[in-house]
């Protein structure tokens, strides 16, 4: 499949596209046809002998020609997958737990990266013990948590405080290409899994640590959750009724933030290892990428002092704006109208009544000072109908406009039933059950969805088939109490 | 990190950060405006409140970085041109209707015949596909259809939204997940492909609770205000203090033991303790689940008075030091001031020259140990078309009767 496995470059296009870059853009550009080739495109000619092809280069390219990735133990994924996967021959150590950290594991998994969650029977994930379980019975491969958020990785139970653990500590970092944790600031070192020990096993080494408020400065002890960080951010402030106390959000949603950041940091820390052959050890924060998300009104403050507060449903530059009550029982549709002609288009659905026709109606400006007059009369409407009536009336008229959706009906939803965001699978203990795809569908990648490991479950195939330990070690060590 | 990928950016609002995050990245990344300029300019709020194209916080904070060239892509001279920029590009964002691109003779099988290796990231509502793809959706709308609107809010009203348009931002974050997953496939391959991002799906990704809930419980989540049932028990969140809100929730067994004592040793230290030492004997073996709720309440009394009694410093402070996990629900001033983020440098200056002022934006995405990978704000916001001249005559080698003659037919 490759023919730099025979040591010399096999990239005739790559000359091509260098001289078509503009002039600031040639220096830099590696070549792109091999992984293996580390070569300037500029001196990328056909033929000429690769410079990595020892050593650990070479059994990188060995691995990438091995099937697509690991053969799974349950005979899901691996040896049935005929598609190349994006990720494939990526190697990732996942020591992180609860959902902040975990969700950048999966989201590589997923996409065809060999990821190990490293776990243990001493300190079991937070997500392993927290409801809802299947059928309400508690167990540790049970809850649904631990499930949506861990899928597509291999578990293995490591205790890390024992003596012996080193030793296995030692192949997996000299296995891996990433490693991924969440502890709180400090622990890694004290576990001896410090980015410089890491360094020191494989020097490329690539290691991202996922916090509250990163690993530097007053607050990097903070022991916290993603609902605190909701507060820290100003999230919690921004949601509510502006005469009412804050409410914040049910979900902790920086817990979502941080780890979509650490995806974008990983996959480009790998594109400048791959160029560059330097690994580096990243320090992403919940507070700090949350923060990007709200840039405007961080800046509105900077240039004003003036502080964004929660109103409702309501947006500065669009109306109508909300959420109204629809025909049911506790039905909702959200309905905005940001344009004159979407503004049009809704009169029109509406029948075109008086009302929409008064004076003070009239401008952008004129609604927002009668924004409690407006929403009545539209809501006046809407309770005749259902909310899916409302969307559809709204939608054909080309006026934005969407169900208040509960959890029960997203798995209902037509559109992602039809993109196939939820995936039946089948798990080991609980049969069979979702994961949940991503936001992004690529046309060639595929998608290769497994479900969330078992406490410890490929234990076994792990530590003997791909770190290599032989049954007998293997024994000795499971023996010894080092998988606990 | 990606100092040798080049963006051409046609997104508005729904997708500018996914262009910005590249930016920040080392990516060379193009703003492609129509001469008019970017929808997303006209967004408020605008410095001093004064309308206007180069006055838009909101494309300030997402176009930092970029450069900014004028095109018609409506005219034919103007699709040969777009066409020969693809050709130099690695990616393309875009976030029209589904369908508009080939509408306009631009889409993805006409840009690959030149451009096989071309990653086009297409950012929509719900997708390219599917029965609501042609719908319509802001945030709020977006919101709605991926579940989070549901369950957000107070029982005696609407269900709410976080106010700020945070669904164009998550699905501009997972695009620039997809354009590097893709980049790693072309890697090996030296094939692009297109990647399709749905802002719904990218709010039904944050449900973490909420999906396990149906899937295993049977219960539907809904909002409850200043509540959150998490771990199958119902208790308080956010709490007044005596000069604002802080965040905090107490749950027994293993993982609450440490906070939890903690937390009634500080309340005992100031006397304030109330039922809840005597009631409480073993916070490790305590299972919420068989509290009595009202038993929960009235620990919530007792707890609600001591915060009532103390400012938010005050806890977040004692908090820190305890290893309880409370924090203040602070406002975007308290943001900009938080002492942590000043102890890391997060914030960056950046010269506004022609407003005569420098504004602090948030700076860094994450922080590295390459010290020339750091991802961070390169230069302000372009004004429209303001590189329209480096980029067509040295970059596609326009002569510059070649570029007058474009900008006479307003085309440039």
């Amino acid at each position: 499949m490759y023919s730099s496995l025979t040591g010399t470059c096999p990239a005739p296009p790559e000359r091509d596209r260098w001289e078509s870059l503009p002039a600031g853009r040639q220096e830099g550009a590696r070549c792109e046809r091999s992984f293996l080739c580390s070569h300037s495109v500029r001196h990328c000619v056909p033929g000429k002998p690769i410079r990595h092809t020892q050593g650990r280069e070479f059994r990188r390219a060995r691995d990438r020609t091995a099937p697509p990735c690991l053969p799974h133990p349950n005979g899901v994924g691996g040896e049935l997958q005929m598609e190349k996967t994006a990720l494939e021959g990526i190697k990732v150590v996942d020591f992180s737990w609860a959902f902040a950290g975990p969700f950048i594991g999966a989201y590589l998994g997923d996409y065809g990266a060999q990821v190990i969650k490293v776990e243990s029977h001493s300190r079991l994930d937070i997500t392993r013990v927290t409801a809802p379980y299947k059928d309400g019975i508690t167990g540790v491969n049970r809850s649904g948590c631990f499930l949506v958020v861990n899928n597509s990785k291999y578990g293995i139970t490591l205790n890390l405080r024992h003596r012996r653990a080193s030793e296995i500590i030692g192949k997996l970092i000299a296995w891996a290409d990433v490693v991924v944790e969440n502890f709180g600031a400090g622990v890694m070192e004290r576990l001896g899994l410090g980015y410089e020990e890491l360094r020191r096993i494989k020097p490329e080494m690539i290691m991202l640590s996922a916090t509250i408020q990163g690993q530097t400065g007053p607050r990097s002890t903070f022991a916290g959750y993603g609902w605190n960080t909701v507060a820290l951010t100003g999230i919690g402030n921004l949601t509510g009724w502006p005469d009412r106390s804050p409410v914040g959000t049910l979900q902790a949603y920086p817990d979502s933030v941080v780890p979509w950041f650490g995806v974008v940091a990983v996959l480009s820390a790998l594109e400048y290892r791959r160029r560059t052959g330097r690994g580096q050890y990243i320090d992403v924060s919940q507070y700090e990428t949350t923060c990007q998300f709200l840039a405007p009104l961080l800046l509105d403050y900077a240039a004003h002092h003036r502080v964004a507060m929660r109103a409702g449903n309501r947006c500065p530059y669009a109306a109508p704006h909300g959420v109204y009550r629809c025909r049911g029982e506790d039905r909702w549709c959200a309905i905005s109208v940001f344009t004159e002609t979407e503004w049009e288009a809704f009169c029109r659905v509406l029948g075109s009544p008086a009302w929409a026709r008064d004076e003070r109606f009239a401008s952008l400006h004129g609604k927002k000072e009668n924004e409690d007059e407006l929403d009545r009369f539209v809501e006046q409407w809407t309770v005749n109908f259902t909310p899916e009536e409302v969307m559809s009336l709204m939608q054909q008229a080309g006026v934005p406009a969407g169900v208040v959706k509960t959890n029960k009906e997203l798995f209902e939803d037509p559109q992602l039933t039809d993109q196939g965001f939820f995936h039946r699978v089948e798990h080991p203990e609980i049969g069979p059950c979702y994961q949940q795809a991503w936001p992004i569908k690529l046309s060639i990648s595929p998608l290769n969805i497994r479900p969330a490991p078992c406490l410890g479950e490929h234990n076994e195939y792990v530590y003997t088939q791909v770190l290599g330990l032989s049954d007998q070690e293997f024994v000795e060590y499971l023996d010894q109490g080092v998988f606990e | 990190m990606l100092s040798p990928y080049r963006a051409l950016d046609l997104t508005d609002e729904k997708g500018l950060l996914c262009g910005k995050i590249l930016a920040d990245l080392g990516a060379d990344v193009i703003q492609v405006e129509k001469p008019e300029g970017n929808p997303a300019r006209s967004i408020p709020p605008f410095f001093e409140d004064i309308a206007g194209p180069e006055r838009s916080l909101l494309w300030f904070a997402f176009s930092t970085g970029k450069r900014s060239i004028t095109l018609n892509w409506e005219s034919e001279a103007g699709k040969d041109l777009f066409k020969r920029l693809a050709k130099t590009a690695d990616f393309i964002i875009e976030s029209f209707p589904p369908g508009y691109l080939e509408r306009k003779g631009l889409g993805y099988e006409v840009l690959t015949k030149t451009n096989p290796r071309l990653i086009l990231a297409s950012i929509t509502p719900f997708g390219q596909t599917g029965p609501f793809k042609d719908y319509k959706a802001g945030d709020l709308v977006a919101s709605a259809m991926g579940g989070m609107v549901c369950c957000t809010g107070e029982p005696d009203r609407a269900p709410v939204r976080i106010s700020a348009d945070l669904a164009y931002c998550q699905a501009g974050v997972h695009a620039a997940i997809g354009l590097l997953i893709a980049l790693s496939h072309r890697t090996a391959t030296g094939q692009g492909q297109r990647v399709d991002v749905s802002m719904q799906a990218s709010i039904v990704r944050t449900l973490h609770t909420q999906l396990p809930y149906w899937e295993y419980g049977n219960r539907i989540v809904k909002r409850s205000g200043i509540r959150r049932f998490r771990g199958g028990v119902s208790t308080r969140e956010i709490w007044p203090c005596k000069d604002g809100f802080v965040s905090w929730m107490f749950f027994g067994g293993a993982v609450g033991t440490q906070q939890m004592r903690g937390m009634v040793e500080w309340m005992e230290g100031k006397g304030m303790a109330g039922s809840l030492s005597a009631e409480v004997q073993n916070w490790a073996t305590l299972d919420l689940t068989k509290v009595d709720p009202e038993k929960i309440k009235s620990w919530e009394k007792v707890i609600g008075d001591f915060f009532l009694s103390h400012t938010k410093e005050e806890l977040y402070q004692e908090a820190l030091e305890k290893r309880i996990p409370l924090a203040p629900l602070n406002d975007m001033s308290e943001v900009v001031n938080d002492e942590q983020l000043a102890a890391r440098d997060f914030w960056v200056g950046v010269d506004h020259a022609e407003l005569k002022t420098n504004l602090r934006y948030p700076g860094f995405l994450f922080l590295t140990s390459e010290e020339n990978c750091l991802p961070k704000v390169r230069r302000r916001a372009p004004f429209v078309g303001e590189h329209n001249s480096e980029i067509y005559l040295d970059d596609l080698g326009l002569s510059e009767a070649e570029l007058n003659s474009l900008r006479r037919e307003s085309i440039v």
